[in-house]
């Protein structure tokens, strides 16, 4: 597949624009001025960049508890996610989400989600629209290595493949499930394993080349609009941070020499040497997106601390929606 | 025009009658294609409207509820089902932290018009695992609408609502009610959700009871009249929101009230409406608020156990009795 050198620096922003949020978001975490849990995504850009590369708004996506790569890849803004990560009245959910939950329907981010393999189904569901639709959109599932034991992963492979639904399973595998390394949790090494299981094509991409994902994500996307469809992505990637927080060395379940190699195979850093080796880019353009999209971040975090708080009269606002029954309300006094 | 139907045909009409006006309304769940559901609910819609608009579904109710949930956020009206409501919890994390909070966890942006439907209660044999009455569960969970209908007429009007409603709905039909016959307009109508509907009106005492006890309620209140003791007989209908309104204004009337549920009493629904009604006729109560429910144990299989399990006209008659009895204040 040749890629134009627009593509390719598309992508390659995309993958920016996440690191740079991931790093903002974690320093304020260090300093205490994020409330909650923080789950970085640091490490799997090229995931998120090269599968939503192929995706318009009007695909849906849905993501994990460590979802902000996902939204900043789908076309989220830093302004409203920032200030969600910070609680704030201005935020994608006006600071009832938070990062867990973070979301954004207009670029079909269909939620970060706090249950694990909880997503999955969703896309599913969104899936069968697009398909009852026939609006030609499709689905894409984000999800982990660990999510795939669990029972909801299961029920919507096997769904989706019963109704032929335009849906591509996408799986971030970052070798651990929370704190607990893949060997011990299953059998297999490989997760596309059980995509002969439920009916539809696998493979097997490095998770670290964005072009490797994208190539896939092309091609199982085409085959999802063409009506013939899910299709599973095994992206073999990794997490520069713990599970949560934003310590990275001397954890107990990895060793650092392991975080050390996985490093040198940086998304970003590796496919800008690509791209300078092949002409399409220089150091300094390079240089310039990073810049850019850096003082993108800065005035993000100036958005959100500016940002009021949410009121507390808003608790009892959107638990249901507004409703042609009355009196719906009411039994929330 | 009104005729004589079944509850369950009155539950099969709403669904035609808005799948029929509306094309974004479809249903999918296990064995509602051909077969028609294991209650015949979706009897002739797949015949009707085909394949893609009454799916069949694999047995996997947490992927059942999540293509409702993700059909729903996406603009679809769908129809989902789980055959027995004990199998809501097989499918919990996706009715209680998905479908019930991505409207909220959203900032409000989601919209889930979604109605699960499912088939509750006890009396026919089927043990522990298909005879619960879990709706106390779902009641306690912001986000969620709960509906329970007594009669084919509501059972029409209140699942046309459930399907209009912009938020998710559980419908729950009630096993022992499916063949109840009752007078059913023939033309769509809806009934609003959260509105108690007064079946009988008394002086006395003030019975609140929803599903098929219910119906008990009110032959225990027709036979009771004859001894002199009027009854009042409340079916909130929609037990998330519940019409805690109508219950407090027949209360501070009859000064005496028995909440009759088919689920356990601990922890039940009832509980809740006796607090709401010390909160807010406390000094209107001749007598402690009653409750009748079943003992706290899974529901038994043997007929002889179940039928000493599920609370009867006798238990209800006594707590009527219980809290006439009781001197005024």
């Amino acid at each position: 597949m040749e890629l134009s050198k627009d593509a390719l620096m598309d992508m390659h922003r995309r993958m920016v624009r996440i690191r740079l949020f991931e790093e903002a978001a974690g320093k304020l975490a260090e300093s205490a001025r994020l409330p909650g849990f923080l789950h970085l995504y640091v490490g799997q850009e090229a995931v998120a960049a090269g599968v939503c590369a192929t995706l318009s708004d009007d695909d849906q996506i849905t993501s994990t508890h460590r979802g902000h790569g996902h939204l900043v890849a789908k076309g989220g803004q830093f302004n409203q996610m920032m200030a969600e990560l910070m609680g704030k009245a201005t935020g994608y959910c006006k600071g009832k989400g938070g990062s867990m939950h973070i979301s954004n329907l207009d670029v079909g981010m269909l939620g970060a989600n706090g249950i694990v393999g909880a997503g999955t189904p969703i896309a599913v569901g969104a899936g069968f629209a697009n398909k009852y639709k026939k609006n030609g959109n499709i689905s894409a599932a984000f999800f982990g290595d660990g999510s795939t034991n669990i029972g909801a992963f299961h029920e919507a492979a096997n769904m989706a493949c019963a109704l032929r639904l335009p849906v591509l399973f996408i799986c971030e595998n970052n070798e651990y499930g929370e704190f607990t390394p893949r060997d011990k949790t299953m059998a297999i090494t490989d997760i596309v394993d059980r995509a002969a299981g439920y009916g539809m094509p696998g493979v097997i991409v490095d998770g670290m080349d964005v072009v490797a994902v994208h190539e896939a994500a092309v091609e199982a996307a085409a085959r999802a609009r063409r009506g013939d469809g899910p299709s599973m992505i095994e992206a073999k990637t990794y997490r520069f941070y713990n599970h949560h927080g934003v310590q990275n060395l001397g954890l107990k379940y990895r060793t650092d020499t392991e975080v050390e190699q996985w490093k040198e195979r940086d998304p970003i850093f590796t496919f800008e040497d690509r791209l300078i080796e092949a002409g399409t880019a220089t150091r300094s353009d390079f240089d310039d997106i990073w810049a850019e999209l850096r003082a993108d971040i800065d005035t993000a975090i100036q958005f959100a601390e500016d940002s009021p708080l949410p009121d507390p009269d808003q608790i009892l606002v959107d638990v249901y929606s507004a409703t042609p029954s009355p009196d719906l309300t009411g039994a929330a006094s | 025009m009104t005729r004589k139907l079944g509850y369950v045909q009155a539950f099969n009409e709403a669904v035609r009658q808005e799948m029929a006006a509306n094309p974004d309304v479809f249903c999918a769940g296990e064995d509602i294609g051909a077969f028609g559901g294991v209650f015949q609910s979706y009897a002739g819609l797949q015949a009707e409207f085909g394949e893609d608009r009454v799916v069949d579904t694999p047995i996997s109710e947490q992927a059942i509820i999540g293509l409702g949930v993700g059909a729903a956020v996406t603009g679809l009206r769908p129809i989902v089902d789980i055959m027995f409501m004990d199998f809501i919890c097989v499918a919990f994390d996706q009715i209680v932290n998905q479908a019930a909070k991505l409207k909220y966890m959203f900032g409000g942006s989601a919209t889930i018009p979604l109605t699960i439907t499912t088939g509750g209660g006890g009396g026919l044999s089927a043990a522990a695992q298909h005879s619960q009455s879990l709706e106390a569960l779902l009641c306690h969970i912001p986000g969620l609408i709960v509906v329970h209908p007594s009669n084919p007429y509501d059972m029409k009007g209140l699942m046309t609502s459930c399907i209009r409603e912009n938020n998710p709905t559980i419908m729950i039909k009630h096993k022992r009610l499916l063949g109840m016959q009752g007078e059913v307009p023939e033309e769509p109508y809806a009934i609003p959700l959260g509105k108690a509907n007064v079946l009988r009106e008394g002086t006395d005492v003030t019975v609140v009871s929803w599903g098929k006890m219910v119906n008990d309620a009110l032959d225990v209140a027709n036979s009771l009249e004859s001894e002199g003791i009027s009854v009042e007989v409340i079916d909130p209908r929609t037990l998330q929101p519940l019409d805690t309104a109508t219950i407090v204004e027949s209360v501070r009337k009859t000064n005496r009230v028995v909440v009759v549920h088919e689920a356990v009493k601990f922890g039940g629904l009832g509980a809740e409406v006796a607090a709401q009604i010390q909160e807010k006729a406390f000094d209107y109560l001749d007598a402690p608020v009653a409750r009748v429910g079943a003992p706290f144990s899974p529901v038994p299989f043997s007929p002889v156990l179940e039928q000493h399990y599920l609370p009867s006209p006798d238990d209800i008659t006594a707590a009527i009795r219980g809290v006439v009895a009781r001197p005024g204040v």
